[in-house]
């Protein structure tokens, strides 16, 4: 129970995917704030204006997949780490995940790193395909990794190196 | 002795926006923090703020200081910034006795912003003194002001934001974490932050405590157990933590000592952290031109602590006689987005907390 581990529930997950999931260009950030918190960083970084929080900063984000275009800004301004962009369409086995990385080492392109889930286990290898690193990201680097289709209601993140 | 106009004792995220609006509003300022370093705890906040963007939401805590510092610039013949000092007291007629190394002098300030923030609260436990018991603060300023890892395996104790922030950023800096335990039965802290641990591997474990530290020398293991719902320990639910660092995130209470000894009427208000003033809407305590801001009033984020700043900070400079024609709208600007800050569910207890010290008409 996320309350008590930290860790998401299936079904409070997958009302979110599920929304991703029917909407007509099937990509776009999930906004993984399951909590009211003071916070609204994703919303203001947005440059589509695709999520809105109201009536005030404490209400979780709603997004619109009509106008959120996957650029990922929002994935590296989110102070929780809590957003990924995901796009279904990537390739014919593979979905394609932009995530937010604080730790050491940073992966290269290419490389060839662990998928891991919402506990921290190891579920497959995926592909490192982009890395940016740059002064807009200040240090929360935000790296696009390929992940095979059957995999992607459990990846949140990666495991570079040992 | 110097006389001074505004004198504001810390030079934390509080201390620096009080300084910001007195002197935009004209106010002679002088600042002072025992530290060498200005900022206060934001020097060793590595993880972007929550918030919004007027409190620097998605910024680091560690640049916050240089942002505000550079406001400040540019009222710099009106600041004067004394570091490495302590504020010794502050008497009836506001005379201030400061320490700095060898030096012991006095200032009377014409008004006082006190903005002294908090202390770490320690844990009870069998051979707490043992070498490798640190609170949460300790290691982080050994991280990251002093780039020192506080050793290889951890047990934090307390699922708070500090206890959830502390324990990733040891992470970050390659230590291990074995587990966060918090007594309470739920997570206390943002659950995005307890989701980042969680996707890391490491257990969170609700419901548990520390029954004893074992060791020679220093911490070698940590003896946890669970916790029935009258928060006493379960016997026959030990388990052992080979571990050489216990951190403990057990809470902060205000540093309000100085308040006390100047005479403002204080109480006991466990929402709050601890011994906090009374105060009314414009911070002011029951003591004429002293002021607060910050975690000296009661435990919060330091987004609140920088709006409390501002605000104490007009309102010190409005009773010495200054202006400004946007006072009012900045005024009501300030106390909305203090409003909001505090007004989702993690607000309750702060919400609670400051209706029992605030004097006057307005509550929350």
């Amino acid at each position: 129970m996320l309350e008590k581990t930290g860790i998401v529930t299936r079904d409070r997950l997958d009302s979110k995917i599920n929304e991703l999931l029917s909407s007509p260009k099937r990509k776009g950030a999930i906004l993984e704030c399951y909590e009211e918190i003071p916070c609204n960083p994703c919303s203001t970084s947005c440059p589509t204006n695709a999520i809105i929080i109201k009536p005030d900063i404490n209400a979780k984000p709603e997004i619109d997949y009509e106008k959120c275009t996957a650029c990922g800004i929002c994935v590296y301004n989110c102070p929780g780490l809590a957003i990924l962009v995901l796009d279904m369409n990537y390739s014919e086995s593979k979905v394609l995940f932009k995530i937010s990385y604080e730790l050491l080492p940073i992966p290269n392109n290419g490389d060839i790193v662990k998928g891991i889930s919402r506990s921290g286990k190891e579920i497959c290898d995926v592909e490192v395909v982009k890395v940016i690193n740059g002064n807009k990201q200040d240090h929360t680097s935000l790296i696009s990794v390929a992940v095979p289709k059957e995999h992607f209601k459990e990846f949140v993140t990666i495991k570079v190196g040992v | 002795m110097k006389t001074v106009e505004l004198a504001i004792v810390g030079a934390g995220p509080a201390g620096l926006c009080a300084a910001i609006s007195a002197a935009s509003m004209g106010s002679n300022v002088v600042i002072i923090d025992r530290c060498k370093d200005i900022g206060g705890q934001l020097i060793k906040q590595t993880h972007m703020f929550f918030g919004s963007e007027k409190q620097y939401a998605s910024r680091r805590g560690i640049d916050i200081p240089n942002i505000l510092l550079d406001e400040l610039k540019q009222y710099e013949e009106k600041i004067e910034i004394i570091t490495d000092a302590t504020v010794l007291a502050i008497y009836e007629d506001k005379v201030m006795t400061i320490l700095q190394g060898e030096n012991y002098f006095k200032i009377k300030p014409e008004a006082i912003i006190v903005a002294t923030g908090a202390s770490e609260r320690v844990l009870a436990f069998p051979n707490n003194d043992l070498p490798g018991i640190y609170g949460a603060g300790a290691v982080q300023t050994l991280m990251n002001v002093y780039g020192v890892k506080p050793g290889d395996r951890v047990v934090m104790v307390g699922a708070g934001n500090i206890g959830l922030i502390v324990s990733y950023q040891m992470i970050q800096a390659g230590v291990e974490i074995v587990a966060v335990l918090d007594a309470a039965p739920t997570i206390g802290g943002y659950l995005v932050h307890a989701s980042k641990l969680a996707r890391l591997d490491v257990p969170i474990l609700t419901g548990h405590s520390i029954k004893e530290a074992t060791g020679t020398e220093s911490l070698e293991k940590i003896i946890a157990w669970k916790l029935d719902e009258k928060w006493q320990g379960i016997e026959g639910t030990e388990i052992e933590l080979e571990v050489d660092v216990a951190c403990i995130s057990v809470g902060l209470t205000p540093l309000s000592e100085l308040l006390s000894q100047a005479g403002c009427e204080m109480k006991y208000v466990p929402e709050l952290g601890g011994v906090v003033p009374l105060i009314d809407q414009n911070l002011e305590t029951t003591v004429n031109n002293i002021f607060v801001a910050g975690d000296v009033s009661g435990i919060e984020e330091a987004s609140s602590a920088m709006v409390e700043g501002y605000i104490a900070g007009l309102y010190a400079g409005k009773k010495l006689g200054y202006s400004l024609l946007d006072f009012d709208e900045l005024v009501d600007d300030y106390k909305m987005q203090l409003n909001d800050l505090r007004s989702g569910h993690h607000g309750d207890r702060i919400r609670n907390g400051i209706n029992k010290i605030m004097r006057g008409e307005e509550k929350c």
